[in-house]
């Protein structure tokens, strides 16, 4: 299994580098997800009645605003974005910031808040947009994505980002939490030159 | 003797939120009504929402698995498994909960932009029972939050307070 080679390899001193990489597509997919889904707008008008021979048109507007869920998927794809770019960072430019028990423990435990939030973010979002593409027929709730298909099409694009940093965000946290295991120190300094030494 | 009633703390912890997810499956499970409107009759259930749907088998899967874990023996070394597996019911909980909390909550104020009306007017028993199966389910996650940075700390020592 992959997340089992990965933590594998934590034990050698290539993690830091893993880590740094997978951050990286983290970062970008969450990113990509918190913008497209941002930028999701679509006006349409359409014809709503007759009133003798002329049509009466409406201007109707699908936005991202009108979901909660929606809105709740834009605010945690931007945190969890935001607190890639932050570990990166660290990492990058901390240099040589030593990386030991309190501050070890709290990436860890960062990684795994932000985990079961972007985690609740994708599947809150998943589920409202499968009412909107389906319907709902014991609701009485319309489906809207055959009106507004621009829309249901971004929706879905960024929830496929949403779900890709999902599985990344699992993966860096399992790399996190192995590096805990093991009790030598690992400095941030990105070239892993001096062996760790083990008491 | 710390250690004695730190193993009893965790065990207790586990049979509460085993309780809580359990009580949330079956709430919401038997969460049912029937209204008759112009004689129009509807019945409302867990299984007209997906969302509601995956939320109780994410509660059934989470019970399953802390219902197996609480007679784990002490000595056993898939306690390092268990970690990863805690991370991924927390996960399993949060999603459930959210989802079913974002359709809940279209059922209750509906969606004036999408023309969806709400449909907790009509069949406000079976919004109460939801509501209570949401709450468990919440108490649950954070008793599973709870869980999670326990399962570490007894593993992975991370504060290097024991010298091996």
């Amino acid at each position: 299994m992959a997340v089992a080679k990965l933590v594998l390899a934590a034990t050698s001193g290539k993690s830091s580098k893993i880590l740094l990489g997978l951050r990286v597509l983290a970062f970008l997919a969450t990113l990509s997800a918190a913008i497209v889904m941002g930028l999701n707008k679509e006006t349409k008008t359409f014809v709503v009645g007759n009133v003798g021979n002329t049509p009466i048109k409406a201007t109707f507007t699908a936005k991202f605003q009108h979901t909660p869920a929606f809105v709740y998927f834009v605010v945690a794809n931007a945190m969890v974005s935001f607190h890639n770019l932050l570990m990166i960072a660290l990492q990058l430019f901390g240099g040589k910031t030593e990386l030991t028990g309190f501050r070890l423990l709290s990436v860890a435990i960062l990684d795994m808040l932000n985990v079961t939030l972007i985690s609740a973010a994708a599947n809150a979002a998943a589920f409202m947009a499968e009412v909107g593409k389906n319907g709902n027929k014991h609701a009485r709730w319309d489906k809207i994505c055959d009106r507004f298909a621009t829309y249901c099409d971004h929706g879905a694009g960024a929830l496929i980002a949403a779900f890709t940093g999902v599985v990344l965000m699992l993966i860096i946290s399992a790399v996190s939490i192995s590096r805990l295991v093991q009790p030598n120190k690992c400095s941030i300094s990105t070239t892993a030159a001096t062996p760790s030494v083990v008491p | 003797m710390v250690k004695l009633t730190k193993r009893i703390g965790a065990l207790v912890l586990r049979l509460v939120a085993f309780g809580a997810a359990l009580a949330a499956l079956i709430v919401m499970v038997t969460s049912r009504e029937r209204a008759s409107f112009f004689a129009v009759s509807l019945e409302a259930k867990y299984t007209d929402m997906a969302a509601f749907k995956y939320f109780v088998i994410a509660n059934a899967v989470v019970s399953v698995y802390s219902f197996l874990v609480m007679f784990l023996p002490k000595e056993s070394l898939l306690w390092k498994f268990v970690v990863v597996l805690d991370l991924v019911m927390t996960m399993l909980l949060t999603s459930s909960l959210s989802a079913a909390l974002a359709v809940a909550q279209v059922g209750k104020k509906g969606n004036a932009n999408a023309g969806w009306l709400p449909i907790c007017g009509q069949v406000p028993k079976f919004c109460d029972q939801v509501t209570g199966a949401l709450i468990a389910g919440f108490v649950a996650l954070v008793l599973y939050v709870l869980l999670l940075l326990y399962s570490l700390h007894s593993v992975v020592d991370p504060f290097l307070l024991q010298k091996s």
